[in-house]
């Protein structure tokens, strides 16, 4: 590892986002703009008194998973141009670290990843009164981790797609089974058995477990610190997955 | 004399990729400090055989020996420049950022970057987008981008392919002056007129070694000035060679 490279990694990969206005505009305004709707869409429903309204459920969740989403398709797409360009081949002929190249990624992903959900967070909290115990900073931690996974993921991926349409279509596969079993449709102890332990080893069911305990208490518990360890986990073992499918050879 | 250190030196050297022969049984010496020109038709290998160099294709059989070590080895990351046939930068960043990106893997300052940039006649252009070039700017910045590291060895895969005859002379003669300070060059070209920039040509067929020859031996041989059609000729009598040699067996 070379701090330097990395560094340079990060900062280059920002510089191709940063002449992509669309793109940047897109990944810091539609996970506000989807925040909104899912606000409206819930805005009449009758409660009975003291039960908590399905917005601040559904919403905070939804912090969580946007971010994942977003960076798992854009980190599969932009590294599987740099997969096809030969950009990959050539950096893998100069002394550049795997590590370097995989943990520049992250980083600069995960930048963007705390931008975007700083922007959320703030339209749910702010404009929509999300009624959370805990605070928004680990909402926002949580978002970030999430992000990483997605990145991690998303390298991962990469290496499988020959093309960026077949990379589109690694999204099915990969996220919407997390979004569908994480809990947020169907608490998971109502699933049947097989659903459930799926559901047990996924990682985006520990950031929904997560962000419950951050909804319901004041202050950090050990089960969200121990659910954001297990994420950490997890991304670091998907990030070496990915360093395994950059070669410095072919055959 | 005492023969000059070789930069690449290659002894029964095979490659195969997806079970067809590419590269079989290649032996040759590279000498540093001079510009080598690889020349074949397209398909001949001159492309496997680079990537050999640099280390990035693996090797069936034989071995590629780079300025003392095997190829691709990690010390030799800081010596060895690839630019690629097709540019392999990002286009969406600038000249700049391009140079500066590859130099920073190599510890290059800013006056390096300049100086790359400045090199390839790219310095006006620092701040362009490198999409937003054209075809023959577009691979001088994958050029810049070797050139920032300062290497010992250089593989150019069809360097000069979609550049004007201006900028090809003016390439040729930057060649030459990185050859005078020492820098090994490696050139590959289906070019033949090209070849008589070069101070050693190795001839690659279906992956075979043809001859390694100077330009004049080249002419001589060929019994033509004209180096295409000495080539030609070359390549005619081999294989008139091999069709006799097969009624024979």
């Amino acid at each position: 590892m070379n701090l330097r490279m990395t560094l340079a990694t990060t900062t280059r990969v920002l510089g191709q986002l940063r002449h992509d206005h669309r793109s940047v505009a897109l990944i810091l305004v539609v996970p506000a703009l989807l925040l909104t709707a899912v606000y409206f869409l819930f805005e009449n429903e009758t409660l009975p008194p003291g039960f908590p309204r399905t917005f601040d459920r559904v919403g905070l969740m939804m912090l969580a998973i946007f971010p994942f989403v977003v960076m798992f398709l854009v980190t599969s797409i932009t590294m599987l141009r740099e997969r096809t360009s030969g950009t990959l081949e050539r950096l893998l002929t100069t002394p550049i670290h795997k590590a370097d190249l995989l943990f520049g990624y992250a980083l600069a992903f995960s930048i963007m990843a705390a931008l975007q959900s700083l922007v959320a967070t703030a339209v749910a909290y702010w404009v929509f009164d999300l009624d959370i115990k805990g605070s928004p900073g680990f909402v926002v931690m949580i978002a970030v981790i999430n992000a990483v996974l997605g990145v991690a993921l998303g390298l991962l991926c990469s290496a499988f797609a020959r093309t960026e349409f077949q990379a589109v279509q690694f999204m099915p596969v990969v996220v919407i089974p997390q979004i569908l079993l994480c809990g947020l449709f169907v608490a998971r102890d109502e699933m049947n058995e097989v659903l459930e332990a799926i559901s047990g080893v996924l990682p985006l069911t520990f950031s929904v477990d997560a962000l419950k305990e951050i909804a319901g208490n004041a202050d950090a518990t050990a089960t969200m610190w121990q659910d954001a360890l297990i994420m950490g986990g997890i991304v670091l073992g998907v990030l070496v997955l990915a360093s395994l499918t950059l070669r410095r050879q072919t055959r | 004399m005492t023969p000059l250190p070789a930069a690449i030196e290659a002894t029964g050297l095979h490659v195969s990729r997806s079970r067809s022969k590419i590269l079989r049984g290649l032996d040759f010496r590279v000498e540093a400090g001079r510009i080598t020109g690889l020349l074949g038709p397209s398909g001949s290998g001159k492309t496997t055989l680079m990537r050999a160099i640099v280390g990035v294709q693996r090797i069936s059989q034989g071995s590629v020996t780079v300025l003392g070590r095997p190829a691709g080895s990690a010390p030799l990351r800081h010596d060895v420049g690839y630019v690629t046939q097709g540019a392999s930068v990002y286009p969406d960043l600038s000249v700049q950022a391009n140079v500066r990106y590859f130099g920073a893997m190599h510890n290059a300052t800013a006056a390096d970057t300049a100086d790359a940039m400045a090199a390839v006649g790219l310095e006006s252009l620092a701040r362009h987008k490198a999409a937003d070039l054209s075809g023959g700017q577009f691979s001088r910045v994958s050029l810049a981008c070797a050139l920032v590291a300062h290497p010992k060895l250089l593989v150019l895969d069809e360097p000069t392919v979609g550049l004007d005859p201006v900028l090809r002379a003016e390439l040729w003669e930057r060649f030459a002056a990185m050859a005078a300070t020492g820098t090994t060059l490696l050139v590959s070209s289906h070019v033949m007129e090209e070849a008589s920039h070069c101070s050693s040509l190795l001839l690659l067929r279906d992956g075979a070694l043809l001859a390694q020859l100077t330009p004049a031996e080249l002419a001589r041989r060929g019994r033509s000035e004209d180096l295409e059609r000495a080539f030609l000729t070359i390549i005619k009598a081999a294989d008139r060679g091999q069709e006799e040699r097969q009624v024979t067996t």
